[in-house]
């Protein structure tokens, strides 16, 4: 079993009487790469400023590590990253003299400094930029120095808030294999993030946040089993049948939506492809793919929401 | 709940990488060249009216701070007008300006407390005015030693010394001041204007308001002679709210040697004092410590104001 490196217990924020995060409980454990989803005013920054001890809790308790964000905040910060939305650096300093200042504030000497500023540069591809002021830069590339702050102090445990929001495509995906690789690294990553794919492609599990309460914490099959409740999404192509007339009636088949002239959806209740496959073939019909969908995050997340919206 | 740590941790870290960006930045460049070429205009002024009476005086470059020619203030009166216009220029957006910039939630995320960084800037800040303020006073007095030929005696060093601190003293207020308005107000234009009307207020306003408040709340009786002197206390008292007034006073004190109050003085008390001699150091300080401790409160209670609004803010950016 791995070692729990963040665990939160009835944790709670109120301004006055409005309530903005609602006694969540969360367990993370060392390795693991885990989103934070849900709308906007969810309670994912506050909790996120929470753990950091950025803002004191109303109520509950907070263990990173094994130590209290408020009582030893330094000894949880020096094993902790944080990593904003719309990271700010000091625009008139270059990414070096950026890092140097950080490695001086979490109490690095020079040397050690120096050698890690420029291994954590390698590894981001910025050590031809580093020499060069922030204002400079790109905000992928910002991000990315944001990812070599994190190497350079060797931190145990990330927090990224909307790493990917304003990014370009190309960006993003070098950001993402940044984060995969901090995981593959052991470091454990939370991530908080409105982009949905983003989240799918690199986190073990997921917690989704409804109005100050985690409404659901598992994995993205583990969602998509709970919303679709044992839905499978089959696509198929083939040419030469009407896969609606000839398969409707079908065994376990709930609907088929004709998505172009050779290509269908099918939602059944269990796997139906062998069935499919068969009832192609005897009808004469040239199949050509059948394919049972992964579980996607953005239909169970908004399938999930959906419900919600319905049962308030 | 007791947390577990030196508040200090990171403390010089944020105050040089502060005073790095002050010494750096166009901002300080400008108002330092401003102050700079005031300052060696008034100097060059006092050393052509003091140049006559070089051998009349034992304090003759303390004389190079004080003595004025038109339409050139002295050197004294420079900086007491120009001198919280530089603090202000330095704290105005200590802290909002993180904020604006997007760096205070990364930075407070290093492993330091809100104490160092609150505590740093107001160290940054005031070891940057204290450099330009003992260049100006080694430049004052080598130009004092280059053109009236003569070296400042001990007594000159030291009370110039003891003047410098309390220069930084009151430097010291409008900077903490300028620093709690960046603090409560996070748009950088709205404190910098706000310490600004501060500024106004005291060095132009001031010396107006108080005699019209001290004669409403202490009218004279054609009657009876004490209340002049009565209405003249309060007016003092009401002045001395005004850091401008404070400074005023330390320097007249400080700088000038034969000055033996800053109040009204009787006969009576001057008996047996020789009229136009100097006051020992040690007694110019013991008469300027309540304007000294004055300035120092107010610095404290600016600190203290903005100290407790920065704990309790939740940083978001």
């Amino acid at each position: 079993m791995s070692e729990i490196v963040l665990e939160a217990k009835g944790l709670a924020k109120r301004y006055g009487s409005a309530v903005a995060v609602d006694g969540i409980d969360l367990s993370i454990r060392a390795g693991e790469v885990i989103g934070l989803l849900g709308p906007n005013g969810a309670g994912k920054t506050t909790t996120i400023l929470m753990l950091l001890g950025l803002t004191e809790s109303s109520a509950g308790s907070v263990s990173i590590l094994g130590k209290d964000p408020l009582r030893q905040p330094l000894a949880v910060k020096r094993d902790v990253g944080y990593l904003p939305d719309a990271v700010g650096f000091y625009e008139t300093m270059t990414g070096r003299e950026n890092l140097a200042y950080t490695a001086r504030l979490s109490g690095m000497g020079a040397d050690q400094a120096r050698t890690r500023i420029a291994a954590a540069l390698e590894k981001v591809r910025l050590t031809e930029a580093a020499d060069r002021r922030v204002a400079t830069y790109s905000r992928g590339m910002r991000q990315r120095l944001g990812i070599a702050e994190f190497l350079m102090r060797d931190c145990r445990l990330a927090i990224l808030d909307e790493p990917t929001s304003g990014l370009d495509p190309q960006s993003t995906q070098e950001l993402l294999d940044l984060i995969h690789g901090l995981s593959q690294d052991g470091m454990t990553i939370l991530v908080s993030s409105h982009m949905l794919d983003v989240v799918q492609s690199i986190c073990h599990r997921v917690a989704l946040f409804n109005k100050g309460r985690i409404g659901f914490f598992g994995t993205i099959g583990e969602l998509a089993d709970r919303i679709g409740r044992g839905t499978f999404v089959i696509d198929v192509e083939a040419a030469g049948v009407d896969l609606e007339k000839i398969a409707s009636s079908a065994d376990g088949v709930k609907s088929i939506t004709r998505t172009d002239p050779e290509n269908w959806q099918v939602e059944a209740t269990r796997d139906v492809r062998s069935d499919l496959a068969r009832i192609v073939v005897e009808a004469g019909g040239d199949l050509r793919n059948l394919d049972l969908r992964r579980a996607r995050l953005e239909e169970a997340y908004n399938r999930y929401f959906r419900e919600v919206a319905d049962a308030a | 709940m007791q947390r577990e740590g030196s508040p200090f941790t990171g403390l010089s870290t944020v105050a040089f990488k502060e005073a790095a960006d002050h010494m750096t930045g166009a901002r300080m460049h400008l108002i330092m060249l401003l102050v700079l070429l005031t300052a060696i205009g008034s100097v060059y002024g006092a050393i052509d009216r003091i140049r006559d009476v070089v051998s009349e005086d034992a304090f003759l470059f303390l004389k190079l701070f004080t003595v004025a020619r038109e339409p050139l203030p002295s050197f004294a009166s420079f900086l007491g007008f120009l001198l919280p216009l530089v603090a202000i220029a330095l704290g105005f957006d200590a802290i909002n300006g993180e904020y604006n910039r997007r760096t205070m939630s990364r930075l407070l995320a290093q492993p330091i407390f809100r104490d160092a960084v609150l505590f740093g800037k107001f160290l940054g800040g005031l070891l940057v005015i204290g450099i330009a303020l003992l260049t100006l006073w080694l430049l004052t007095t080598g130009l004092g030693i280059i053109f009236l030929g003569l070296p400042p005696s001990g007594g000159d060093i030291v009370r110039g010394l003891c003047w410098l601190v309390a220069t930084l003293a009151y430097a010291g207020v409008w900077l903490a001041l300028a620093i709690a308005f960046s603090t409560v107000i996070r748009s950088p234009a709205t404190s910098a204007l706000a310490a600004l009307s501060v500024w106004l207020v005291f060095s132009m306003f001031w010396s107006m308001i108080s005699p019209l408040v001290a004669g409403m709340v202490a009218p004279i009786d054609p009657l009876d002679p004490v209340t002049v002197l009565n209405q003249f206390e309060w007016q003092q008292a009401i002045a001395r709210i005004s850091p401008q007034t404070l400074y005023g006073e330390i320097t007249g004190l400080l700088l000038d040697p034969s000055a033996r109050s800053t109040g009204p003085l009787f006969g009576f008390q001057l008996q047996g004092a020789v009229i136009g001699a100097p006051l020992p150091t040690m007694q110019s300080l013991v008469l300027v410590w309540p304007q000294i401790s004055g300035l120092i409160a107010a610095t404290l209670f600016m600190f203290t104001t903005a100290y407790v609004v920065f704990q309790r803010q939740e940083v978001r950016a």
